[in-house]
């Protein structure tokens, strides 16, 4: 159950076959996905195809002695196993990661994390390949692990990146950003300052479908065809005839049904490598598809920062500066997925909402025996450990000025009138009116009714907390002139062709993982065009049969793609006006669009509609002159900026006082993604953002022990939330379109992720207030809550 | 798709003929109830068995809720949802309805047993720490008929270590019934639902005019075992209940455990836990045995 601000929640009235395209829409891609008739890559069966199964590392930090694979090779339906010594001799045995590092495709020296792929068998059955594993006889060095990144940059810690030459320490980058000079001088002569240490813990995308492949080398036609789990199959593409050498126009990726993203599927993994290195040696197609543990152990984790945030401000609360250094743990490669020239990420937001003085950030990154990867989990490239520093950051500057946190914050908003507002990080805030929002917020929760029963519940020992986050994200990356992917710019094309009847058929770069491009894009279409949502095909996912672009990560896909598609749909709309124009006989300047049909001006009587447009487009008779026939167009969108969604999420909790467990009693989230497209999917959106912040407030953490053993590698030790930890949702919204995307549309896919974990912290923190609790880092277990209560509060790491 | 080694596979058609399978093939056969403990871990790899016996088929013999006037009689097969939507233990032991509530989720209730649950002796296990609360006694069958009754101490040998012979099987729980007023409850913390104990507590009363003739508690997921606590039992005889014995229950539970930091907790919360919980279901079973 969930309560929305819309109160005809239920009405779908027949959206799908009208010509409007905006408002509440069943998904179309629902019915297939519903009824189990989804194809996933594991449900690619091709003849004679075979399984790959990986061997990885049981160490964290070892050196690799030798590798006996006779007893493998001998095991019943085994075709062939493979090592790094093989790979090395056929130059594959290193590949580029996303941030201009290389990572290991099968380890041939050393292992460097736990997980860390050694060798692979191809058999004739998943099972055979499995158990071949057990015959690999791996002898393998013990070095001591580099596991606490506080210590990763000390003089005497072993260097993780031996392969790197002259590599004499564990240091990846250092970033700065914002002016440090200003900065200083703003917080020396500030009445209050407010430091607190902030950990954003190592967490995991674990969509529900885990990653795999299936490759199939055609040796003849010389073609590559690769089923997987991408999010942006064409950079997998240009990256894979990068790294195998094989000519782009022989590489064909198919990114079918795919169960869940979250970031997760943005890298190249190694084992999508070793199924095609696999079809490649057997001749024959290769399915690999990695477990639940590997999935865990392997995969891009996203956050693991570190942080210490400084907020100064006056004595009456207005806020001046924020100050923050991170130490980030980067795992033994840098894998992190971001625009090349942001090796954090999108984290110069920091500054959050709010119209400051100065600002500056300072980072250094480090290498760690861990998995690598970086950004993932619906972070908007790290927006979401920068939204968490300042609304944290923030709250524990209420705390010490004893001001309401929601009266502070509406204290320092960045004012409507001055946008577009360039931050002091640089970033151009696209539009905003955060009064309003955050006003919403509040009068859906009641917000003065529940202080004033927190403030009865205290006095009876009783201990509920109300928190608060706003957040301004940035999304839509990116501008070309400054944003690219190993050299790929960040814009993306769409394709429209509307057949002879009317029927449309919308080609698009990016990919979803579930968040319904299908439907999304199509009423996009039909908002422009006026054919019905339900007479548009969405294709995506292939890369022989769609434009290139990035695909779909940051929340990017209705900022860019979604503009792409608007464009498109207007490109044809001109064509198809000129063609009205011959039909009606009468000039192009006195043709009106009325949804769906052109009309004479001054004479409504006289119309033809898009789809006799359509038909004349294809059929016999002449156009006007210089038309060619056909009614279609093609475009590449290069966005001017990004996009900046903000929100107000309010939650309320209650802690048992004795055993400090937490629950979410309320979540109040109202969003402004700009236009509205489908109201229904943008819930779905933050329902499952909202959830998966309930789960990194309170359970999630991929932790390890000391030797680097991964602690977190089943879903019975790395625990998310299930329907029992959430709330009934309450959402809003405002709408406050993008003065640049031609439908004011700005992304949603990432929002109620980045803004739920600080509204949950807070509540939490703020119903430990009579503890004198004025931090308390993620993850809030109900032992970690206790530890808070008794003043012995303590990071996860 | 996690995937287990090769192991062959036979389903049982009578206990007599399991135990038979069993004795024949020694420890490298296991049973196999549910599958909820065994399987996860047969995929993962950290257990291979070269055989496995599918008594499922013997729910129909297994599978029973008995009560008399001196006990309650519960068949090995008997399912975590069976016991949960049993009117006839909520009449008589709430205690269980309370613990399944908490025990993982429906789909692993609609399958996972009583037996498999006490065989796999896993000290986190909530039906131990019922079965030790109620005294319990445990009926395994080994070869030619033979039958033993242990005690639920007995029965514990170790962390997933029962008193039970690879030629053996446990066939039935017996939970004693005595002429008094009587009331349990279960309590447990979880980091989420469906996840294993931080820490649970199980407590039973019995009043006779008001007093205590006699009270047990159980704990799980802090230490090594799963035997009841005798100095609370000691303590809490003859007295009427109230408040300040429920917290020297509590205070004698906190020091009598052993339990370990993990990721679901510090040795030290789970230690405060023993002693909430302890408290807390006390202070509910005496509510139940009065009323
Ligand atoms: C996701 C999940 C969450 C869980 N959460 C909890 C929880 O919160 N609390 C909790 O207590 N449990 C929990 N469990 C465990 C669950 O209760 C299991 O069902 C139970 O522990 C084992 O019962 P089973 O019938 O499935 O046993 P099986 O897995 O079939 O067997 C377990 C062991 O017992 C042996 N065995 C089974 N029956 C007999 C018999 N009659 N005689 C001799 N040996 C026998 C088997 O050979 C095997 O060694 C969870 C399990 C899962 C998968």
């Amino acid at each position: 159950m969930t309560t929305t601000q819309d109160a005809k929640l239920t009405e779908f009235e027949d959206n799908d076959q009208k010509p409007v395209g905006f408002g509440r829409m069943l998904r179309k891609e629902d019915a297939r996905l519903l009824r189990g008739r989804g194809r996933f890559v594991d449900d690619v069966q091709l003849p004679g195809m075979l399984h790959l199964a990986i061997l990885r590392s049981p160490f964290a930090h070892a050196n690799i002695v030798s590798i006996d694979t006779s007893a493998a090779e001998a095991s019943p339906g085994v075709k062939a196993v493979v090592t790094g010594e093989t790979l090395k001799g056929l130059g594959l045995a290193w590949m580029p990661t996303l941030s201009n590092d290389v990572q290991a495709v099968l380890a041939t020296d050393r292992v460097r994390f736990q997980g860390q792929e050694v060798a692979f068998v191809v058999a004739e059955d998943r099972y055979q390949a499995r158990d071949a594993l057990e015959l690999i006889d791996v002898e393998y060095e013990v070095l001591e692990p580099v596991v606490d990144v506080r210590k990763a940059l000390s003089p005497d810690a072993p260097v993780i990146r031996t392969d790197l030459e002259g590599k004499t320490d564990n240091h990846v980058f250092d970033w700065e950003t914002g002016d440090e000079e200003e900065t200083n001088r703003v917080f020396a002569s500030a009445d209050v300052i407010v430091k607190e240490d902030i950990v954003y813990p190592r967490v995991h995308p674990a969509p529900m479908e885990t990653c795999g492949s299936v490759a199939d080398f055609d040796p003849v036609e010389g073609k590559l065809r690769l089923w997987s789990t991408t999010q942006a199959p064409h950079a997998h593409r240009t990256l894979y005839a990068i790294v195998a050498g094989l000519p782009e126009h022989k590489i064909q990726v198919i990114a079918p049904d795919i169960g869940g993203g979250f970031g997760n599927k943005v890298p190249i993994y190694p084992g999508y490598v070793h199924s095609i290195v696999g079809s490649i040696v057997t001749g024959k197609p290769v399915k690999w598809m990695e477990d639940r543990s590997e999935n865990l152990i392997s995969t891009g984790f996203a956050r693991d920062y570190i942080m210490r945030a400084e907020i100064a401000a006056t004595r009456e609360g207005k806020i001046l500066a924020i100050r923050t250094n991170v130490l980030a743990d980067h795992g033994a490669f840098n894998g992190t997925a971001a625009p090349v020239k942001y090796p954090a990420g999108f984290f110069g937001v920091f500054t959050g909402s709010y119209d400051l003085q100065a600002a500056h950030c300072k980072m250094t990154a480090v290498y760690t025996n861990k998995a690598p990867g970086g950004v993932a989990y619906a972070c908007s490239f790290r927006i979401t450990e920068a939204v968490y520093l300042v609304e944290r950051i923030v709250d524990a500057l209420a705390y010490e000025l004893q001001i309401d946190p929601a009266e502070l914050r509406l204290k320092n908003f960045i004012q409507p009138e001055q946008f577009p507002y360039t931050t002091k990080t640089g970033w151009v805030y696209d539009s905003g009116d955060y009064e309003p929002t955050m006003r919403l917020a509040m009068e859906m929760a009641g917000y003065d009714e529940l202080r004033k029963e927190q403030a009865e519940k205290r006095a009876r020992g009783e201990l509920m907390g109300i928190g608060i986050a706003f957040f301004t994200e940035a999304v839509g990356a990116g501008p070309r002139k400054n944003m690219d992917i190993l050299g790929l710019g960040m814009a993306d094309g769409c394709e429209l062709r509307v057949h002879p009847t009317g029927k449309a058929v919308v080609r698009l770069s990016v990919k979803t993982q579930g968040q319904g491009h299908e439907t999304t894009f199509a009423q996009i279409i039909a908002e422009e065009l006026g054919i019905p949502p339900a007479d548009i095909d969405v294709l995506h996912g292939d890369t022989d049969n769609t434009p290139f672009g990035l695909g779909t990560y940051g929340s990017r896909s209705t900022p860019v793609s979604g503009a792409a598609a608007a464009l498109v749909a207007r490109k044809v709309r001109d064509k198809a006006k000129l063609i009205a124009s011959g039909m009606l006989e009468v000039s192009v300047a006195d043709l009106d669009w009325v949804k769906g049909a052109f009309q004479v001006k001054g004479d409504p009587g006289r119309s033809v509609t898009i789809q006799e447009i359509a038909f004349r487009a294809h059929g016999a008779g002449d156009l006007p002159d210089g038309v060619e026939g056909g009614l279609e167009a093609q475009i590449c969108y290069n966005p001017s900026n990004l996009t900046y969604p903000h929100g107000a999420y309010i939650c309320v909790v209650d802690i048992d006082p004795g055993t400090a467990e937490v629950k979410v009693r309320r979540f109040i989230a109202v969003d402004d993604c700009g236009t509205r497209i489908n109201p229904m999917i943008i819930e779905g959106q933050v329902h499952g953002g909202l959830t998966d912040g309930v789960g990194m407030a309170l359970m999630e953490m991929i932790s390890f022990d000391e030797d680097g053993n991964c602690l977190g590698a089943s879903l019975m030790d790395y625990l998310i939330p299930t329907a029992l930890e959430v709330p009934d949702w309450e959402t809003g919204y405002t709408v406050t379109p993008s003065p640049h995307h031609p439908i004011g549309a700005k992304g949603i896919g990432e929002s109620a992720t980045v803004g739920s974990p600080p509204a949950i912290v807070n509540a939490v923190v703020d119903a430990l207030k009579p503890f004198g609790i004025r931090h308390a880092d993620m993850p809030l277990t109900p032992s970690r809550v206790w530890d808070a209560m008794r003043g012995q509060a303590t990071p996860p790491i | 798709m996690q995937v287990p080694a090769p192991f062959e596979y036979e389903r049982a058609t009578s206990v007599d003929q399991a135990i038979g399978l069993l004795e024949r093939l020694g420890s490298s056969a296991r049973l196999v109830a549910g599958g909820h403990s065994l399987l996860p871990m047969m995929k993962l790899r950290l257990a291979n068995f070269e055989y496995l016996i599918d008594i499922n088929d013997l729910h129909a013999e297994l599978g029973y809720i008995r009560l008399s006037d001196d006990e309650v009689r519960i068949g090995a097969m008997t399912r975590h949802r069976e016991l949960l939507e049993s009117d006839v233990l909520a009449g008589v032991f709430p205690i269980f309805a309370d613990a399944e509530k908490v025990i993982a989720d429906p789909i692993v209730r609609n399958r996972g047993t009583l037996g498999g649950s006490l065989c796999q002796a896993d000290p986190s296990e909530d039906l131990s720490a019922v079965c030790t609360t109620l005294d319990a006694s445990c009926v395994i069958r080994g070869p030619g008929g033979s039958e033993r009754v242990v005690t639920m101490e007995e029965f514990h040998v170790g962390p997933y270590e029962t008193a039970v012979a690879d030629n053996e099987i446990l066939t039935e729980i017996r939970i004693p019934r005595k002429s008094f007023k009587v009331g349990s409850a279960y309590a447990k913390v979880e980091r989420r639902a469906g996840d294993w104990a931080v820490v649970s507590a199980g407590a039973a009363v019995w009043l006779d005019q008001g007093r205590i003739v006699d009270a047990r508690v159980g704990l799980a997921a802090v230490g090594p075992n799963t035997t009841g606590i005798p100095e609370i039992s000691a303590a809490l005889r003859g007295h009427e209940p109230d408040e300040s014995l429920f917290e020297l229950a509590g205070a004698i539970a906190a020091r009598s455990c052993d339990p370990a930091t993990d990721t679901r907790g510090s040795a030290d919360y789970k230690r405060h836990l023993a002693d909430e919980l302890t408290r807390r279901t006390l202070r509910k079973a005496v509510e139940r045995a009065r009323s």
